[in-house]
C-alpha cells in the first residue's frame, strides 16, 4: 500500500516567481518525513507539488521529477486527477464539505469518483473513522453536518476523508496549527497509528512535533527574501535535533535563527 | 496628586455625535420604507375588492366596455408561462456563463469581455429588448406575436442579473473546498457539480428569484411582443397572450370604475405571484440547508 517517493531537481514557479529550487530527496513508505523551516521557505510549496496540486494555482507550474516508485508523477500522459487520487492531502485549515454531513463528508471521495452500492460505502466509512478516531464521537449522528463537529474533529474528520479513498500517501500541510494542545494530540498519535499503512509527510512548524511524530526531517530555509527555498539538509530525525550537519540548521532548531 | 487614569467616562459632545447619527439612520430608514409600505396599501386596499373566484378563474372575453365581472385569468397564465419560458432560456445560460467566469475565465480576454457586455446588458432599458424581439424575431424572422417572444424579451432582462448575482455567489464558495475536492482525486467538472455548486446553491436561487420577480413585472418588452387579448390563450407559441403586467396597463387605461378597479387587482395579484414564488424558494433552500439536520 504504501509506496516510496523520489523527488530529483524540482523547482516550482508561481508565474514567473521561482518559489523552490534544486530539491531532490527520497521519502521513504511507512514512515513519518516532517518538513520543517521559517514561514516562506517554500515548504507548503514543495509538498503541494508532490500530488500535483500546485498547478491548480493559475499560473503555477513545475521542473523537475517526482516519482513514485517506479512512476514520473509529471510524465506526459499522466492524468493529475489520478495522482491526488493516489497520494492523498490534508490541509491546514479543517475543510469540510459544508453542504454534506459526516458520512456524505467521508465518502464524498468514493461517491463523486464513482459508484459505490450503500453497505460498501458503510463499511468504508465505519473504517475511515475509525481509522481516523473519530468514530465514536460521531457514531450516533452521522447525519448531522460536518460543519457542526468541532475543529479538532473535523480535522479528523478530514483525515478520514483523504483516508476513505485509499491513498498510498497522506500529505499533511500543517495538520495542527489551528487546533488546542488535545486535538493536537490526538492527531499525532493518529498519525504514529496511520504509519503502520502508510507513507507520511507532514509539514509543520511546530519543531516538537516534527521531533515526536516524524522518522525523518527535512530542513527547509531561503537565502534572503525573494529567493526560492532551498533544501538544506535531510536526516533522522534524532540527528537533526542533536547532531545537525549544517549550521543553519543548528540556527534554526535552537532559536537562534534571524 | 491625581493620577491621570485613561478610562474616563464618554463626553457630552460623542453622546450627542451618537444621538444624532442615530437618529439619521431611523429617519432613512423610515423614509425608505414609507413609500413601499404606503404602495403595498393602496394595492391592497384597491385590490381587495374585486379579488374573488371570478377574477382569479375568468377572462375578460365577452366583457363589455360597461360591464362589471370579468376577470385575469388570461393574464395570470401568460405570465405564468411567459416567466416561465423566460427563466427556462436565462437561467441555464446565466449559470453556465457565470460559472465559465469564475472557473475557467481565469481573467483571460474573452471572461473579461464577457463581464464587460453583461454590465452592458444590465444597463439596458427593458423597452429596447422588447424592440430586439420584435425588429428581429417577429419583423425579420417572421414569427407571429406571442407568449414565447414576450419570453425571449424578458430572458434578455434576466440573463444579466442571473450572471452577476451567480458570479458572486460562486466567488464566495472558498478556494479550500475546491482543493480539498481536487485532492480527494475529483475532476474539476464534478467538483463543480457536486461542490461548488451546491455550497452556492441558496444564494443562487436568491438571485434567481430577484430576477424573475424584475421581469415579472415588465409591461414594456411585453406590450410590442405578446400584444394584447382578452382571451384564453394558454399556447405560448401562438398568438397573442396576456401578462398582468399588460392587464393592469390595459383595464387602467380603460374609461370606468370597473376596469380600473380590476386594474388594481390585477396588480394586487401580480406581488401575490411574486411573493409566492419567493416563498416557494426560501422552502426549497430552506429544504437543502444543511442547517434543517441540525
Amino acid at each position: 500500500m504504501a509506496k516510496q517517493i523520489e523527488v530529483a531537481g524540482l523547482d516550482a514557479y508561481y508565474g514567473t516567481h521561482k518559489a523552490i529550487e534544486g530539491i531532490s530527496m527520497t521519502i521513504e513508505p511507512r514512515s513519518v518525513t516532517a518538513f520543517i523551516g521559517p514561514s516562506g521557505c517554500g515548504k507548503s510549496t514543495f509538498l503541494r507539488t508532490l500530488n500535483r496540486m500546485h498547478e491548480v494555482i493559475p499560473g503555477a507550474r513545475v521542473e523537475g521529477k517526482v516519482r513514485l516508485e517506479d512512476q514520473d508523477l509529471y510524465g506526459a500522459d499522466v492524468d493529475p486527477v489520478s495522482v491526488r487520487r493516489t497520494i492523498g492531502m490534508v490541509f491546514q485549515r479543517p475543510n469540510p464539505f459544508p453542504t454534506m454531513s459526516i458520512f456524505d463528508n467521508v465518502a464524498a471521495g468514493l461517491r463523486l469518483n464513482g459508484r459505490h452500492s450503500r453497505s460498501q460505502l458503510d463499511g468504508i466509512v465505519e473504517e475511515s473513522l475509525k481509522g481516523a478516531n473519530l468514530w465514536n464521537e460521531v457514531k450516533d449522528r452521522l447525519n448531522k453536518p460536518g460543519a457542526g463537529l468541532s475543529g479538532g474533529q473535523q480535522q479528523r474528520l478530514c483525515i478520514a476523508r483523504a483516508i476513505a479513498v485509499r491513498p498510498q500517501v497522506l500529505l499533511m500541510d500543517e495538520p495542527c496549527s489551528a487546533l488546542d494542545p488535545i486535538s493536537t494530540l490526538a492527531i499525532e498519535d493518529l498519525i504514529s497509528q496511520l504509519k503502520q499503512d502508510y507513507t507520511i509527510v507532514i509539514v509543520t512548524h511546530n519543531m516538537q512535533q516534527a521531533a515526536r511524530v516524524s522518522d525523518k526531517t527535512a530542513f527547509f530555509n531561503l537565502a534572503a527574501q525573494g529567493q526560492p527555498g532551498k533544501l538544506v539538509e535531510m536526516d533522522e530525525t534524532s540527528k537533526i535535533f542533536t547532531n545537525p550537519a549544517e549550521k543553519a540548521t543548528e540556527d534554526y532548531i535552537t532559536g537562534r535563527f534571524g | 496628586m491625581t493620577v491621570q487614569t485613561g478610562i474616563q467616562p464618554i463626553s457630552s459632545a460623542r453622546r450627542a455625535k451618537d444621538r444624532l447619527v442615530q437618529v439619521l439612520v431611523y429617519l432613512a430608514f423610515a423614509l425608505a420604507v414609507i413609500p413601499l409600505l404606503s404602495v403595498l396599501w393602496l394595492v391592497v386596499k384597491n385590490g381587495i375588492g374585486r379579488l374573488d373566484m371570478e377574477f382569479l378563474t375568468h377572462s375578460m372575453r365577452n366583457i363589455g366596455a360597461r360591464d362589471a365581472g370579468g376577470g385575469a385569468y388570461h393574464a395570470i397564465i401568460g405570465t405564468l408561462e411567459q416567466v416561465l419560458l423566460a427563466s427556462l432560456i436565462a437561467v441555464p445560460i446565466g449559470l453556465l456563463t457565470a460559472v465559465y467566469l469564475v472557473e475557467y475565465g481565469e481573467g483571460g480576454r474573452l471572461s473579461r469581455t464577457i463581464s464587460f457586455f453583461v454590465d452592458v446588458m444590465t444597463g439596458v432599458p427593458s423597452v429596447v429588448s422588447g424592440l430586439f424581439v420584435l425588429a428581429f424575431w417577429i419583423l425579420v424572422l417572421g414569427m407571429p406575436f406571442s407568449g414565447f417572444a414576450g419570453a425571449l424579451a424578458l430572458s434578455i432582462l434576466m440573463m444579466p442579473v442571473v450572471v452577476r448575482s451567480a458570479e458572486e455567489m460562486l466567488r464566495l464558495v472558498p478556494r479550500e473546498l475546491r482543493e480539498a475536492s481536487y485532492a480527494l482525486g475529483v475532476p474539476k467538472w464534478r467538483t463543480i457539480v457536486k461542490v461548488v455548486l451546491p455550497t452556492a446553491f441558496t444564494g443562487i436561487v436568491t438571485g434567481v428569484m430577484l430576477a424573475v420577480a424584475r421581469v415579472a413585472g415588465e409591461t414594456a418588452p411585453l406590450l410590442l411582443t405578446v400584444f394584447v387579448t382578452d382571451s384564453i390563450n394558454n399556447d405560448p407559441f401562438n398568438g397573442p397572450q396576456m401578462g398582468l403586467p399588460l392587464y393592469v396597463f390595459d383595464q387602467a387605461g380603460r374609461p370606468t370604475d370597473t376596469a380600473v378597479d380590476r386594474a388594481w387587482t390585477g396588480a394586487l395579484t401580480l406581488i401575490l405571484i411574486v411573493m409566492l414564488l419567493n416563498l416557494v424558494a426560501r422552502l426549497i433552500t430552506w429544504w437543502r440547508s444543511p442547517a434543517r439536520r441540525r
